[in-house]
C-alpha cells in the first residue's frame, strides 16, 4: 500500500517545474515586485500626510462621484445585462448573430476612441445631443456623462456570466412550473431567478469594478471640473503632472484597496455559484 | 407572445443607442470632410509615427503574454499543487487594477524618484517618458489575456491525452505540439487577438509613462487624444477609426473561432455517440 501510494504522488506530466517557475518570475517581475512598490512609498508618508492627500475635499468628492457613477451604471447594466441575455438565449431573431458580436463591442474597441464617439454623441450638435438639447437635458460634460460612458463599458459584463447560465437552466423546471399553474412571471421569479442570481452579482461586480477604474472612456466626456466631474484617476494624474509623486500614490493605494475588496466578492460570488451549479447536477 | 416581442424590440432599441451609434458615429466623424482629409491625416508623418509605434510596442507584449499565458495554464492546468487558486487570482490581478495606477507604480519604480532611477540615470537609460516603459504597462495590462483563456479551456481537456502520448514514450516537448496545441489552438488565437486588441488600443497606463512626445511616445490612442484636445476633431476621429476598424476585426475573427469550437465539439460528441 504504502508503495501504491507514493507511485501516486508522482508526477506523470513533465514541465511542472520549469512552467511553473516561469510564471511565478514573470508574475514577480511584472506585477508583485512593482505592486509592492505602491505601498513602500506609502510607508515614507507620515499617517498624518498619507490622511491629507486621501481626504482632502476635492479627492473626496471624486471618490463620491468615482464609486457612485460606477454603481449607478453597473446596476443600469444589471438589468440591460439580464434583458439582453435573456433575448439572446431564449428567442430566435433576424440579426441575433450580429447583436451577439456586438456585445463584445466594448471590450474591443479602445476606451479613447469608445470616449470621443460618445461625446460626438452627446454634444450640444450630436446625433442624441440635439435631442436632449431641445429639451434642456445636457449629458455631455456632467456626471450623467460620465454613467453612459461607465454603462458602455459595462454591458459585456452581465450578459457574458448569465447567458451560459441561462443556457444551461433547464426548461423543464420551468414549464413544470407552468403546468402547476405558475403565471409566466411567477415561473420567472420562483424558478429562473434563483438560478441566475450569482451569475447577476458576479456581472454586476466585475461591471463595477472595471467602471471604478476606467479612465479613458471617461475623461472626454466628463468635462473634468474639480469637485463636480472630476474622476479619482484624473486626481492621480493631476497629481503626477504636479510632481506630487506621494500624494498620487496615496491616492493610488485607496483605489487599489477598494478594488482588492471587491475581487474578494466576486472571487467569493464564484464559489457561490459553482456551488449552485454543483447542486443541480 | 406579446412580452417576447417586447423584450426584443427593447434589446434591440438598447443595442442600437449604446452600441450601433457609437461605432457609426467614428466613421461619420471621421469622413465629415470627405475622403481627401481623411487620406491627409493618415498620411501625416505623426499619423504614421503613432501607428508605427503601436504596432511595435504590440509585436513584442503580445509574444511575451503567449508565453506566459502558456506556461501558467500548463501549470494550474495539468498539476495540482498548493495555491493553486491563489496562483490564478495573482494572474487575473491585473484585471482589477485601475490602468492608470499601472501607469504610476512603474513610475515608483523606474521614475527619476524611483527605485533604479538613479542607476537608470547614472547609465543614461530612460524608460519612464520613453518607450520601454510603455511596453513594460501594456504588458501589465494586457497580462492575463491569454492565459485565462486557455486555463478553462485545459482545465475541461483534462491530462488523458498528454499522458496517453508519455507512456507511448513521447517527449514532453513532443506531448505539448503534438497533442496539447492543436487541442488548444482556437482558444489560443482567440486569446492573442484579445491581447492584441487591448494592447493597441490601451490608453490609461501608457498615457502615464508615456510623456506624450510627438512622434516619439505618441501611440494611436494617445495621438486620438492629443489630436481631439487640439480641436481637430476629424484627424482624431480618423486615427480612432482605423483602430475601430481593429476592434471590428477582432470581433469577426472572436465569432470565428467561437463557431469552430462550436463545430469542434458538435463533432466530439457526434463521434462519442
Amino acid at each position: 500500500m504504502p508503495h501504491l501510494k507514493r507511485l501516486k504522488q508522482q508526477r506523470v506530466m513533465p514541465g511542472f517545474g520549469l512552467t511553473l517557475g516561469l510564471t511565478m518570475l514573470y508574475l514577480s517581475l511584472v506585477v508583485l515586485i512593482p505592486l509592492s512598490a505602491l505601498f513602500f512609498k506609502t510607508f515614507t508618508l507620515s499617517a498624518d500626510e498619507f490622511w491629507l492627500a486621501v481626504s482632502s475635499p476635492r479627492v473626496m468628492a471624486s471618490y463620491r462621484l468615482t464609486f457612485g457613477a460606477a454603481f449607478i451604471a453597473a446596476f443600469f447594466n444589471l438589468f440591460t445585462g439580464l434583458l439582453l441575455a435573456w433575448v439572446l438565449v431564449r428567442y430566435e431573431f433576424p440579426g441575433k448573430k450580429l447583436v451577439d458580436a456586438l456585445v463584445d463591442l466594448p471590450f474591443a474597441l479602445p476606451t479613447a476612441v469608445a470616449g470621443i464617439s460618445l461625446t460626438a454623441l452627446l454634444a450640444g450638435n450630436g446625433w442624441i445631443g440635439a435631442y436632449l438639447q431641445a429639451w434642456d437635458i445636457q449629458v455631455a460634460f456632467t456626471p450623467a456623462g460620465i454613467v453612459i460612458a461607465l454603462i458602455f463599458i459595462g454591458i459585456p459584463f452581465v450578459v457574458r456570466t448569465v447567458q451560459p447560465v441561462l443556457e444551461e437552466a433547464e426548461k423543464e423546471l420551468e414549464e413544470a412550473a407552468t403546468c402547476l399553474g405558475a403565471t409566466p412571471w411567477q415561473a420567472f421569479a420562483k424558478v429562473i431567478l434563483p438560478t441566475i442570481t450569482p451569475a447577476l452579482l458576479t456581472g454586476f461586480a466585475m461591471a463595477f469594478a472595471r467602471a471604478i477604474g476606467e479612465y479613458g472612456s471617461v475623461i472626454f466626456i466628463a468635462g473634468n471640473m474639480p469637485m463636480v466631474s472630476e474622476i479619482t484617476s484624473l486626481i492621480i494624474i493631476g497629481k503626477l503632472e504636479q510632481y506630487d509623486i506621494a500624494g498620487a500614490t496615496a491616492v493610488a493605494v485607496v483605489m487599489l484597496i477598494g478594488s482588492f475588496i471587491l475581487l474578494m466578492v466576486i472571487n467569493l460570488l464564484q464559489a457561490w455559484q459553482r456551488k449552485r451549479a454543483g447542486m443541480k447536477s | 407572445m406579446n412580452i417576447r416581442r417586447i423584450l426584443i424590440a427593447l434589446a434591440l432599441l438598447f443595442v442600437f443607442l449604446f452600441l450601433v451609434l457609437p461605432l457609426a458615429a467614428v466613421f461619420t466623424e471621421a469622413l465629415r470632410k470627405g475622403l481627401g482629409a481623411y487620406f491627409a491625416t493618415l498620411e501625416d508623418p505623426d499619423s504614421w509615427a503613432a501607428i508605427g509605434l503601436s504596432l511595435f510596442i504590440t509585436a513584442i507584449v503580445v509574444p511575451m503574454n503567449l508565453l506566459f499565458g502558456v506556461c501558467a495554464a500548463w501549470a494550474v492546468a495539468k498539476h495540482d499543487f498548493k495555491g493553486k487558486s491563489f496562483l490564478i487570482t495573482l494572474i487575473d490581478l491585473p484585471f482589477s487594477v485601475s490602468p492608470v495606477v499601472a501607469g504610476l507604480v512603474y513610475v515608483l519604480v523606474f521614475g527619476a524618484n524611483g527605485w533604479f532611477g538613479g542607476w537608470l540615470l547614472a547609465n543614461d537609460i530612460k524608460i519612464i517618458f520613453a518607450v520601454p516603459g510603455m511596453v513594460i504597462a501594456t504588458v501589465f495590462v494586457t497580462l492575463p489575456f491569454i492565459a485565462r483563456e486557455l486555463i478553462p479551456l485545459m482545465q475541461a481537456q483534462g491530462s488523458d491525452e498528454e499522458q496517453a502520448a508519455i507512456v507511448l514514450g513521447a517527449s514532453g516537448w513532443q506531448v505539448f505540439y503534438r497533442v496539447t496545441l492543436p487541442n488548444i489552438k482556437w482558444g489560443l488565437i482567440y486569446g492573442v487577438i484579445l491581447c492584441n486588441a487591448r494592447s493597441m488600443g490601451e490608453f490609461g497606463a501608457v498615457a502615464v509613462v508615456s510623456g506624450h512626445i510627438r512622434g516619439q511616445t505618441n501611440t494611436m490612442p494617445l495621438q486620438v487624444e492629443i489630436l481631439y484636445n487640439e480641436y481637430q476633431s476629424v484627424a482624431a476621429f480618423t486615427i480612432a477609426s482605423l483602430l475601430a476598424l481593429l476592434a471590428l476585426v477582432t470581433l469577426l475573427i472572436k465569432t470565428f473561432v467561437q463557431w469552430r469550437q462550436h463545430k469542434a465539439e458538435q463533432l466530439l460528441t457526434q463521434g462519442l455517440s
